[in-house]
């Protein structure tokens, strides 16, 4: 049997409840993720460049953060992180 | 009114390389993601920070892979839900994955997919009546917090916030019949 008085879907709680529902995501970890691509993009070239400048790969390897820096790139942690991780790997 | 973007062609965007649509389409996702890891898996906030990294770089790396354009929030859904499950397994909590629990998280997300429809209805809205409701439920900001932020007098935050929501209803429950009418206070 159809209930002839069916619960209002949106009353006015019901609506307040459901907006709570979704508070939003630190700010840091939305900018994060919205960065993600030029991130790649870097470590790509990065990568890239370690595998055809052996002089480059050096400086990498003694002082990553100062070397990334020093050629204009933002030695954000992830980046690092990653960078480390393919100088281990090759 | 403001006319957003459809998921299916914010999909397109983002795969033809533009960095708009993609910061839009995390912008998008972003509270969903999170809701997902906090609320429906109750991940501490450490483990959900990797889930939501995680999630945005699977996206980012398999948008290609995606069928049908318009079925990204279900997949999204789907790549937070399994990178939940992962990360409570890598961390030897097998009990808080047990079948019931999982039921549990899944009924939580059906939830939550309700109020990302809610929140797209916040869109049509005006900016003004968005972030009021959006500061009072979602922030859980106090009156007289508004009030600062805004300019207003507490008792007028009141006001707003209820007739606000009366837009939004109205919103919702005849998007299709009545488009358009929901601008201004």
């Amino acid at each position: 049997m159809v209930n002839a008085n069916p619960p209002d879907r949106y009353d006015e709680e019901r609506l307040g409840e459901l907006i709570a529902l979704l508070p939003p995501a630190p700010t840091g970890w939305v900018r994060a993720a919205q960065e993600l691509p030029a991130a790649r993009r870097d470590l790509d070239e990065i990568v890239e460049r370690a595998r055809a400048d052996a002089e480059f790969r050096l400086r990498l390897v003694a002082d990553l953060e100062q070397a990334l820096a020093n050629e204009g790139y933002v030695p954000r942690a992830e980046l690092l992180a990653a960078v480390r991780a393919h100088l281990r790997e090759t | 009114m403001v006319t957003e973007v459809t998921d299916a062609r914010l999909v397109e965007r983002c795969r033809a390389g533009e960095a708009a649509a993609w910061n839009e389409l995390v912008e998008r996702f972003s509270r969903y993601v999170y809701a997902i890891a906090v609320r429906a898996f109750r991940l501490p906030k450490h483990d959900a920070e990797d889930v939501f990294q995680d999630v945005f770089a699977r996206t980012y790396e398999r948008l290609d892979s995606l069928r049908d354009d318009t079925a990204i929030r279900p997949w999204i859904a789907q790549l937070t839900r399994n990178a939940c499950v992962d990360r409570l397994r890598s961390g030897g909590r097998e009990e808080l994955i047990a079948e019931p629990l999982e039921g549990e998280a899944d009924a939580a997300i059906e939830k939550l997919d309700e109020a990302l429809a809610v929140h797209e209805g916040l869109h049509a809205l005006s900016p003004g009546c968005r972030e009021i409701l959006d500061r009072f439920f979602a922030q859980d900001e106090s009156y007289r917090t508004i009030g600062e932020a805004l300019d207003l007098p507490a008792g007028t935050v009141a006001s707003r916030i209820s007739r606000c929501l009366g837009k939004l209803r109205t919103e919702l429950e005849g998007r299709n019949r009545d488009p358009g009418t929901s601008g201004g206070w």
